[in-house]
Formats: C-alpha cells, sequence, structure tokens
C-alpha cells in the first residue's frame, strides 16, 4: 500500500504514456516530458497561490492582527480575488520606457525560476528533468536572474528602478559566490552534480536512527546555513530586500510595473524561492528520505513537501522577525563573514571524509569549523570602533 | 527532429548575434549578446556536451553579459541616444563571418571524418581536469587571480 502511494503519480504518468505506446519514439519523449511540466507547473502555481495568502497569515499572527479573513473559510480564496484584481488592473508603461526590454523582463523572471525547478528530485523516481550537471545547471539558470532584474530596471526608465537592479544586481552577484562555495562540499562528498545521486548518497540510518543528511554533519550544518542565507539574499527577501527598500527607492526594479506585470515579479519571486528552497532540502536535508526508519511508510514526495514547507515558513518568520540590513553591511557580510566560512566547510567536509566518516572525524571536522569561526570573529571585531554617530544632513 | 532543432537555434543565434552587431542602442546590443550566448549554448546541447554548454550559459550570460551591461553603465553618458541602426556593425561582423568560413574551408582538419566520441558524463571531465589537466588549470588560475589583483590595484583610490 505504501508503495502504491509513493509511486502513484509516476505510475499514472506511465498510464498516460501506455495510451501512446503506439506513436513514434520522439512524440514519446515530447509527450513525457510535457506530462512533467504541466504537473511541476499545477503544482507550484498552486503552492505559490497557498504559500501567498498563508505568507500573509503568518506575518499577521506574528504581528498580533488576524490578516486575509473575509474571502472564502480562513481567507483561503484570497489568492483568487487577488488574482483577478490583478488581471482587471489597467497595465501602465510609462511613455519613455524601452517597451520590450520593459515587457520581457517579468517573462524572464519567472521562465529561469520555472526552469530550475526541473532539476530537484520530488521524489522517488520523480525527477522531472535528471540531467547529468543538474546542480550546475540549477546555477547556470539562476545567474540569468541578474540580466532579468537589470532588463526590468533599466527597462523602466526611472532612477528608483535602476537604482534598486543595481543593489539587486549588486548583492547577487556577491551572494553567489558562497551560494555556489556551500555546495562544493557536497558535490565533493558525494562525487556526483546529478541531484539524484546526491539524494540516494544520504539514504540509510546510522545506529538505526540518526539520518544520514548532510545537515548533521558539522561542514552540513555551516554550509546550509550559510546556504540559507545566501538563499534569502538571491530571492530578495527580507532582511536582505534592499533593492525593493520601500522605504527609500519605492519598489527598486518593480517600481513602473502594475497589473498583472507586477503580480508576474511575484510569481518569479516566490517561484525562486521554492527553488532555492528545493535544492536546499535536495542537499543538505536529506532530499525525500524519512527522518526515521519507522517512519518510511509516508510516500516520499509528501517528505519532500514537508521538508519544502518548513522552509518556506522559516522563510516567513525570519520576514516577520527581522529588520532590513543596510547595503554596506550586506556587502561586507558576504565578503567577510560568508566566503571565508564557505572555504572552512570545505576543509571541514574533506577532514571529515578523509578521517573515515565517523564520530571521531565528525568532531575533527566540528574542530575546523569552530577554529575558522572563533578566528574570524576576532580577526573581525579586532580593528572596530565603536563611536557615536554622526549625521551628515539630519543635525 | 535533431536537424529541425539545428535550424530553429541556428536562426535564433545567427538573428541574435546580428542584432548584437547591429542594433542602435547599447544596451539592446549587450542583451542580445547574451541572448546569443544562450544560442551558442543550446547548440552545446544539441551536440550532446551538456557540461560545456551549461558553462557557456554561465560564464556568458551570468557573468560577461551582465559585467557589459555594468560597463556601459558605469561610463557612457549618451545611453538614451539611439545611433541608428549599424550598417558598419553589419559590415564589419560579415566581414569577420567570411574569413572565419575562409580559414575553416582551408584548414586540413575538415577533410577527414571525426571519430564519434562517447558522450562525457560531468565526473569524467572532472577527473581529466584535475590528472592530466592540472597544471594548465592552476597555471589559469593564477592568471586569473593575477588579473583580479591587477584590476583592483588599478582602480583602488590611493590614500595617504
Amino acid at each position: 500500500m505504501s508503495g502504491f502511494l509513493d509511486q502513484i503519480f509516476v505510475q499514472a504518468k506511465e498510464h498516460i504514456l501506455a495510451a501512446f505506446a503506439a506513436a513514434p519514439v520522439w512524440l514519446g519523449q515530447l509527450i513525457s516530458s510535457l506530462i512533467n511540466i504541466v504537473a511541476l507547473l499545477a503544482v507550484f502555481l498552486s503552492l505559490f497561490a497557498l504559500v501567498s495568502v498563508l505568507e500573509r497569515k503568518i506575518l499577521a499572527r506574528i504581528q498580533n492582527r488576524l490578516g486575509p479573513n473575509r474571502v472564502g473559510p480562513f481567507g483561503l480564496l484570497q489568492p483568487a480575488a487577488d488574482g483577478i484584481k490583478m488581471l482587471i488592473k489597467e497595465d501602465i508603461v510609462p511613455t519613455r520606457a524601452d517597451k520590450a526590454v520593459h515587457f520581457l523582463a517579468p517573462i524572464l523572471i519567472a521562465m529561469t525560476a520555472i526552469l530550475a525547478l526541473g532539476i530537484i528530485p520530488y521524489g522517488r523516481n520523480m525527477t522531472p528533468f535528471a540531467i547529468d550537471g543538474g546542480i550546475l545547471f540549477f546555477f547556470a539558470i539562476g545567474s540569468t536572474t541578474e540580466l532579468s532584474v537589470f532588463m526590468a530596471g533599466w527597462g523602466s526608465n526611472n532612477k528608483f528602478s535602476m537604482l534598486g537592479a543595481m543593489r539587486a544586481i549588486a548583492q547577487m552577484v556577491s551572494y553567489e559566490l558562497p551560494l555556489i562555495i556551500t555546495v562544493l562540499p557536497v558535490v565533493m562528498v558525494v562525487g556526483s552534480l546529478l541531484p539524484d545521486t546526491i539524494v540516494a548518497a544520504q539514504g540509510g540510518y546510522s545506529l538505526g536512527f540518526i539520518p544520514h543528511w548532510f545537515v548533521l554533519t558539522p561542514w552540513g550544518a555551516t554550509g546550509f546555513m550559510l546556504f540559507f542565507v545566501a538563499a534569502l539574499v538571491e530571492s530578495n527577501r527580507t532582511p536582505f530586500d534592499v533593492p525593493e527598500g520601500e522605504s527609500e527607492i519605492v519598489a527598486g526594479h518593480m517600481t513602473e510595473y502594475s497589473g498583472f506585470k507586477y503580480a508576474i515579479f511575484f510569481l518569479g519571486e516566490y517561484l525562486g524561492m521554492f527553488a532555492v528552497s528545493g535544492l536546499a532540502v535536495t542537499l543538505f536535508l536529506g532530499g525525500w528520505h524519512a527522518p526515521l526508519p519507522f517512519l518510511e511508510f509516508v510516500p516520499s514526495w509528501l517528505w519532500f513537501f514537508a521538508k519544502l514547507g518548513a522552509m518556506i515558513f522559516v522563510f516567513i518568520w525570519v520576514r516577520g522577525t527581522l529588520p532590513r540590513t543596510r547595503v554596506d553591511q550586506v556587502m561586507n557580510f558576504a565578503w567577510k563573514f560568508m566566503l571565508p566560512m564557505a572555504f572552512a566547510c570545505i576543509l571541514a567536509a574533506a577532514v571529515w571524509h578523509y578521517a573515515g566518516r565517523r564520530f571521531v572525524s565528525w568532531l575533527l571536522s566540528l574542530g575546523v569549523v569552530l577554529l575558522v569561526y572563533f578566528a574570524l570573529s576576532r580577526f573581525l571585531g579586532a580593528g572596530k570602533k565603536f563611536a557615536p554617530r554622526s549625521y551628515r544632513f539630519a543635525e | 527532429m535533431n536537424g529541425a532543432a539545428f535550424i530553429f537555434i541556428a536562426i535564433f543565434t545567427l538573428a541574435a548575434a546580428l542584432a548584437a552587431a547591429a542594433l542602435g542602442k547599447l544596451i539592446h546590443a549587450a542583451l542580445s549578446f547574451a541572448a546569443a550566448s544562450v544560442g551558442v549554448a543550446a547548440f552545446y546541447f544539441l551536440l550532446g556536451a551538456e557540461f560545456v554548454g551549461l558553462v557557456q550559459v554561465f560564464v556568458y550570460v551570468g557573468a560577461v553579459a551582465v559585467l557589459i551591461v555594468f560597463t556601459i553603465l558605469l561610463t557612457r553618458r549618451d545611453l538614451e541616444k539611439d545611433h541608428g541602426f549599424n550598417w558598419s556593425g553589419v559590415f564589419i561582423a560579415l566581414a569577420v563571418f567570411a574569413g572565419l568560413v575562409w580559414a575553416i574551408l582551408k584548414s586540413a582538419k575538415l577533410s577527414s571524418a571525426a571519430q564519434p566520441l562517447a558522450s562525457l558524463t560531468v565526473k569524467q571531465i572532472g577527473e581529466a581536469l584535475m590528472t592530466d589537466y592540472v597544471w594548465p588549470l592552476q597555471c589559469i588560475g593564477v592568471i586569473l587571480t593575477a588579473a583580479l589583483v591587477g584590476a583592483l590595484v588599478l582602480v583602488m583610490e590611493e590614500r595617504r
């Protein structure tokens, strides 16, 4: 029974494909890809709708309000109301905007986010597009987001948009480095860039109950935290939403967008968040593996989405808790702290691997991480003087 | 199937490359260049060289195009000026293309048929880079680091 539920979507797809068994090979491949794409879009667009209302509810709870509760039971139909509102709004394009670039930017942002979702294993035998070098594909696609954000900022022909885009590109380029370097130890330990292999390497349990997830090793835990912070920056979420910065530059690169284009920017942002959370789950949290042996009967895809949901909840929780950082703080943090710690992760993973992956190697690896951490915190705090702040213009 | 894909990608890449050479606004040319790089990456995918294709997207769209865009933004004042359709760009592009075609057709390699290759996995490429080609790789790393440090020294403000 559990095996049937585990593979229910895989078998459903095979049933559909069996109907086209007589078709030529290329048609079969095309239909197989189309099924994957449709399933991916259906699942993640509904997840987007759900998360958009959940985020407002959770933020409201954190801020001691009720949140949306008028449309449908508990306000669950709010996304439908929002969607209709966005659709019937006027689509305003500034007269002096670069029309083509202004039009293409939101499309490209959503497109890259959807492409990145394609390589993540959602369950046993449930990777939509298992390409050799999938992790590299993810980052190659992710690196094109910067260009689309730039297009949005430049195409709007507005100084706030341009400032927002410049900020966004600066912080995305800076944090791409720690983001990719924290992935390296995982790739090195597993010896593969294929997400399915990485998930398979995290199966099994030590002592019968400790799962072999990489987040439970010292280098993996450090890497996961660094990855999470870098993911917050890459998806432009609070506390790193400097590019939007409502209080300073209106809405950054989205200032000149209205109606459905604005909604598509949000869609792209959320899909990007899902993709990077999904990658974090795949790399560090054991993918679709169950946390305890006796919980194996729960379908694997349910575990994946439970972990994804937990990640998204933390994203929302962080947004409700922390204030926005300053631009210079964001950049300093990336280059002076995140990058050296990411390199320390590689070293700690090597120590863990070559000391035999036992308990002793676990301790040695922890030693490496802690050594670098304390050295960094001493070194970075050494030359800092906290003088009373002086204001140049507001005195 | 592959033939149709080849023609489609070829038209897309050539159109984007021509636009990069000929469009009036600099930013449009830079964005077309990024599109042309994506087209080239698609060719690599079509030939089964996934790794090279991914690196092509990574380096050319993610880094080089962003660098070009930044350079244009930080140096040019006449961003909004439309220079009109750039016929000299078309002419130079065609001249370079003709030169390349001439050089390729003259080379002796073209006459001998290439050996069919088994498709490479990323792992094999990585192993080759880390064993047989480790010295070239390290040398390139040193050169790039030197270039990075040199660029920083050149633009750094002098503090007294």
